[in-house]
Parts: C-alpha cells; sequence; structure tokens
C-alpha cells in the first residue's frame, strides 16, 4: 500500500488532480479532465486522465462512488498518514502561535 | 455550409418537449407526426427563432442506449448551450429542480455547468469567450 502511495504521488499530474478535489471533492471524469485541460493547460486524453486515476484510486487516494447513472470521484486523504507515521512531524506549537 | 439543425436522442419525446421549452426555455418549431408514435420535434432559441433547431430525437435505436450511458457514467455532455450568465442560469434551474452533475466552474474566461436533461443525456451551459 505504502509503495502505491508514493508511486502515486510521485507523478505531478496526479498531484494536480489531487489539488483540483481537494478544491472541490465529487468530480466526474469530464470535470476533472476540463479542470487539467482548462486551468491548468495540460493537453492530456481522457484516457490519460483515467490512468492516473486508476493509480491515485489502487493507492486508496481516490474512491469512486456511483449515484444512479452518474459516477463521482472523491479525494480520500487518510492514506497521506502513512507519511507521517514512517517519519513523524514533530508536534507543532498550539494553534495560537502556528503560522501558515 | 452552416449548422441548421442538431439533435438530441430523447427517451420519451412528450416528455423533453416539456423539459427543453417549460424548463429550458426553447420554442417548438416544428411538430411532425412520423409513423405511429414517433415524431419530427425540433425546438430553437426564443431568442433565434430562425436559428440552429435542436431535433429531439427518438432514442429507440439498439446503439444509442449503451453510446448515452457510457458518456454519461463519465460525465460527457451530448450538446452545449450558450448561456448570458452560467451562475444565473444554474440557480434558476436548480429551483426547478434540474440535477446538475457539475456546478458551475470558472476556467480563465469560459464558466461551464453540466446537468441532466432527463431524457437521458447531460447538456453543459457555458458562457462564450469573450
Amino acid at each position: 500500500m505504502a509503495d502505491d502511495l508514493f508511486k502515486a504521488l510521485a507523478d505531478p499530474t496526479r498531484r494536480t488532480i489531487l489539488d483540483e478535489l481537494t478544491e472541490k471533492s465529487g468530480q466526474t471524469l469530464f470535470e476533472i479532465c476540463s479542470r487539467l485541460s482548462m486551468k491548468h493547460q495540460l493537453g492530456i486524453s481522457r484516457q490519460g486522465v483515467s490512468q492516473h486515476l486508476a493509480v491515485l484510486e489502487a493507492a486508496g487516494l481516490v474512491e469512486t462512488r456511483r449515484e444512479g447513472r452518474y459516477k463521482f470521484h472523491d479525494l480520500n486523504t487518510t492514506p497521506l498518514r502513512h507519511i507521517t507515521e514512517r517519519w513523524p512531524v514533530p508536534d507543532t506549537p498550539g494553534p495560537e502561535k502556528s503560522t501558515s | 455550409m452552416k449548422i441548421h439543425l442538431t439533435s438530441v436522442f430523447v427517451d420519451d419525446q412528450a416528455k423533453a418537449e416539456r423539459f427543453y421549452t417549460e424548463i429550458l426555455g426553447f420554442v417548438k418549431k416544428h411538430d411532425v407526426p412520423l409513423g405511429e408514435t414517433d415524431r419530427w420535434l425540433t425546438v430553437v432559441s426564443p431568442h433565434e427563432p430562425a436559428g440552429t433547431e435542436l431535433l429531439l430525437e427518438p432514442a429507440g435505436h439498439p446503439a444509442v442506449k449503451p453510446y448515452r450511458d457510457a458518456l454519461v457514467q463519465d460525465g460527457i455532455p451530448l450538446a452545449q448551450f450558450a448561456v448570458d450568465d452560467v451562475q444565473a442560469e444554474y440557480a434558476r434551474l436548480r429551483g426547478l429542480g434540474v440535477h446538475f452533475t457539475q456546478e458551475p466552474l470558472e476556467m480563465g474566461p469560459v464558466t461551464t455547468a453540466v446537468f441532466d436533461d432527463t431524457c437521458g443525456n447531460l447538456i453543459q451551459i457555458a458562457t462564450e469567450p469573450k
């Protein structure tokens, strides 16, 4: 599972897909393709996007959901915990002091 | 050459006539009986009565269902219509119970949204790029 995660995150297009699903979860393949081409000028075929989504799904970062005749893709960031469990992040200061 | 007519397949022409006129606001242009149940049923924009006609074509051919089902599953619209304000049209259609598979999305100069026409198709509305 962890290997799938790192492989999925290694590709910039897949990271862009995750960015767009962070902005709005629950997108059709058509919407994801539209966002990649119109917002990011990524000239990538629908089949190519499908293959990227399959890699993200294998890593557990994307989940698909059927709703009647439609199919939507949702973001699931839970697998990212593998990263901080393997390489723990130091405790951050209290929320008042945190800067971002 | 110019585009005089384009078509979408619809499950039920009577239902499609209601949706495309009462909900979307198109105007019926031709309605000619063909065979026992089918009609040559076209609508036009009220803003362009002499403009491109949209044929609401019966979806009875066996190739239509698998073709449309596969497109709907991936959210791919079968037709695109231009509107002045996608957000306003989205709000208006939502108020009439129309189901959207893609909410208004700003992509540079264009805003788009995608809804279900209740007759088997997804339709995209978009602002015309300035």
